[in-house]
């Protein structure tokens, strides 16, 4: 009999924690994450999870232990939010560039100034070059299968996982969610084996300085350089597409519940209007698609699961026959477009799809965004490309530009 | 246990080859602590001369397992193998952390301060030069009164050195003990007691620099020695709170008479600018503190 509970997206998180079975948690309470931090110290305290909880000082740290720990072989995870994961910005690109499989959450919201505890994604999408894989969940079902998924992931190809679900609109909203059971995911999930183990029987030296060119070892072979070593990133993240892909078709299969690899498509075959954007937003899209529908417009949604590494390809198979693109951003990249977008337009590029794409920067700071707005934002972008206007355009939803 | 040279580790940790100055007081003390904690050891350590010893890839000339981790970051480095060494059961690896003074005293304070709250199980060293030396003998809240650096090039620092022991002492730590490479009994006996105590365990080695302080390198073990006689560094450990002073400071503290700091400040091209207000402001810094410290070890 499945586990069905009514829980937050939170409690999702925290309960998709405790099955991946992590032996070191380092955290670092934020709103909205809070919640998160508190129920696994609550699990660790009780013995449900057998970890070392390390309640650090401070963000920075909180990341620099899943660090260490992970590099003497430790299963780790952490989570933040906000301003807690811009303060792990130095950590981030640490952690990639070690080639460690660390998952951590980020409760998405607003970044200050000026202060903000409400929801948009300008802290995940500001650390978007930082190598970390960034899938954005749209409910807290794909909160917790995200997360099993997410290590089965990072172990395989050596690179760590933002798992990103939006700030109290999943975080702390109740939603019906099934449990998977423990024995399926240990199966799913085979224990952690790290590249390299710091350790006394093996002793090195990890991530000592390296010079502009390559250098010979003792035995004249020469090592990789710095560049070499970033390649190898890049070559990773562009080949966690497949793993990606995969892991989630096994998880399908394991466990009955598909959440798209890369991205996941909503009524797209014969639409006119396609909506997308990534997390919670994407899933009102499917909303406001169906109340087009209703009046007639062929609308679909493509909800971006892994905004890192890019869907390129998936994206022009998805969209290739839409005749209007509207993309909704709860974030941007100051002094140009939402990132998504900028993207979406590069992938586009040189294809067949000429369909004009207008992106809406909405939902920043919590501020409300209805189905109806994003309705109303889908009927004018496809007025404007009926009446022949193909140009691009970048407008800010609900916002009082004055 | 006699002050006998003999009884030292004889196996070296640091193969010929390391990228140090010559007359480094780092590397002398990093070879003789290395030798107090042997094998089965775990370091980590932030960007500084010391990552800069350690050699660049393929190669390095340590033999201890090593993590190089962010400048600010190097106590959480410790917490966190701590951490995954605990959970993984291996319970017999020491875990060492060892900072610069910019790293320690400035950058890294944050998380030396969380990690020694929470009584971590490791040992911080901080190797004192008094100043960022590998991005080029900057200014570090660790360098002295009156010393010239390329970013206080034409005042000399205006500013006392902050007193580290006491902001570590006050994290209640089961073990604090300052040191110096001119002294290499002293510092190993001390490795080798830190290796035994369980918790946060706080280490200060003074570490004379020959192009940071300006002074010949054949002077290193000398200016180390400087140091001691005339009270700027003193040798000393705090066991659970007990303050005794250790090796030549004991017999200083006894005995004998500590030479004043111009002996020790003449020497070295930093202190150059130095003015005579600054230089007598030193000397009753470093009285105060002595006579404080010898209060505290008659108690
Ligand atoms: C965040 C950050 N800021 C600045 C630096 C540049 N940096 C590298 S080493 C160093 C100074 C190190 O000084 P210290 O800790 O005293 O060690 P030393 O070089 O004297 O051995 C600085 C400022 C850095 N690596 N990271
Ligand atoms: S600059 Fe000073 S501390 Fe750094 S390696 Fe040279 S002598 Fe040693």
């Amino acid at each position: 009999m499945s586990d069905v509970r009514i829980i937050t997206g939170n409690e999702a998180a925290s309960l998709g924690v405790k099955l991946c079975e992590p032996k070191v948690v380092a955290a670092y309470p934020i709103t909205p994450q809070s919640a998160l931090a508190e129920t696994l110290s609550r699990y660790v305290e009780g013995g449900e999870l057998k970890a070392e909880y390390v309640r650090v000082e401070g963000e920075h740290s909180a990341l620099t232990v899943c660090i260490s720990a992970s590099t003497v072989g430790a299963r780790v995870f952490t989570a933040t939010s906000s301003n807690g994961l811009l303060y792990m910005h130095e950590q981030l690109h640490w952690a990639a560039g070690s080639r460690l499989p660390i998952v951590m959450c980020c409760v998405n919201r607003g970044v200050g100034a000026p202060w903000s505890i409400f929801n948009d994604q300008q802290d995940s999408i500001s650390q978007r070059d930082t190598g970390w894989i960034q899938m954005y969940c749209r409910d807290n079902q794909e909160i917790i299968d995200s997360m099993i998924q997410a290590y089965r992931i990072a172990e395989e190809v050596y690179v760590p996982v933002m798992i990103c679900y939006d700030g109290f609109v999943l975080s702390h909203t109740m939603m019906p969610v099934t449990i998977p059971d423990i024995e399926s995911v240990r199966k799913f999930l085979p224990p952690y084996k790290p590249h390299t183990i710091l350790s006394p029987e093996d002793p090195r030296t990890i991530n000592s300085v390296l010079l502009p060119v390559r250098r010979a070892n003792p035995e004249g072979v020469l090592c990789d350089g710095y560049m070499e070593m970033r390649y190898k990133l890049q070559a990773a993240l562009d080949q966690s597409r497949d793993v990606i892909r995969k892991a989630n078709e096994l998880f399908a299969h394991t466990f009955g519940r598909n959440h798209g690899g890369m991205l996941w498509e909503y009524m797209t075959d014969d639409a006119d209007l396609i909506l997308t954007g990534m997390g919670s937003i994407a899933a009102e899209a499917t909303v406001a698609a169906d109340i087009l529908r209703a009046e007639g417009v062929k609308a679909g949604v493509v909800g971006i699961r892994v905004f890192r590494p890019f869907p390129k390809d998936d994206v022009i198979t998805a969209f290739g026959h839409a005749k209007a693109i509207v993309v909704f951003e709860k974030g941007i990249s100051y002094g140009y477009e939402g990132a998504l977008c900028s993207d979406l337009k590069a992938a586009f590029f040189g294809t067949d799809s000429k369909a004009p794409i207008h992106n809406y920067i909405a939902g920043l700071g919590g501020r409300d965004v209805k189905p109806r707005e994003l309705v109303e934002a889908g009927k004018t972008t496809l007025a404007a490309v009926e009446a022949g206007r193909m140009n691009h355009e970048i407008k800010w939803l609900n916002c009082y530009t004055g | 246990m006699k002050d006998n040279i003999f009884k030292i580790n004889e196996k070296e940790y640091i193969l010929p080859g390391s990228r140090a100055c010559q007359g480094c007081g780092l590397s002398l003390a990093y070879r003789h602590l290395l030798k107090a904690l042997r094998e089965d050891t775990i370091i980590t350590l932030p960007a500084s001369c010391l990552c800069v010893l350690h050699g660049l890839y393929p190669i390095t000339p340590v033999t201890i397992p090593t993590l190089n981790t962010t400048f600010a970051s190097t106590a959480a480095s410790a917490s966190g193998i701590a951490a995954g060494l605990a959970a993984l059961n291996k319970t017999d690896i020491t875990v060492v952390a060892i900072a610069g003074d910019g790293s320690t005293y400035d950058m890294g304070i944050q998380s030396l301060s969380g990690a020694a709250e929470r009584n971590t199980d490791f040992i911080f060293v901080c190797y004192d030069n008094e100043g960022y030396m590998n991005t080029g003998t900057q200014r570090s809240s660790a360098t002295p009164l009156g010393a010239t650096t390329t970013t206080t090039p034409i005042v000399p620092k205006q500013d006392n050195k902050k007193d580290f022991i006491k902001i570590m002492e006050a994290h209640d730590l089961p073990y604090l003990a300052t040191t110096s490479p001119s002294y290499p009994i002293d510092l190993y006996d001390k490795f080798v007691k830190a290796k035994r105590i369980k918790g946060t365990r706080y280490m200060h080695i003074y570490s004379p620099c020959p192009p940071g302080w300006g002074y010949p390198t054949k002077d290193t073990i000398r200016i180390g020695k400087l140091a001691v006689e005339t009270g700027i560094v003193v040798l000393c450990e705090i066991e659970n709170g007990k303050f005794r002073f250790t090796g030549r400071s004991k017999t200083l503290s006894k005995k004998g008479k500590k030479l004043p700091v111009i002996n020790y400040v003449e020497r070295q091209g930093r202190f150059k600018k130095m003015s005579i207000e600054q230089l007598n402001t030193l000397q009753t810094w470093v009285d105060t503190r002595w006579n404080e410290y010898l209060r505290r070890a008659e108690e």
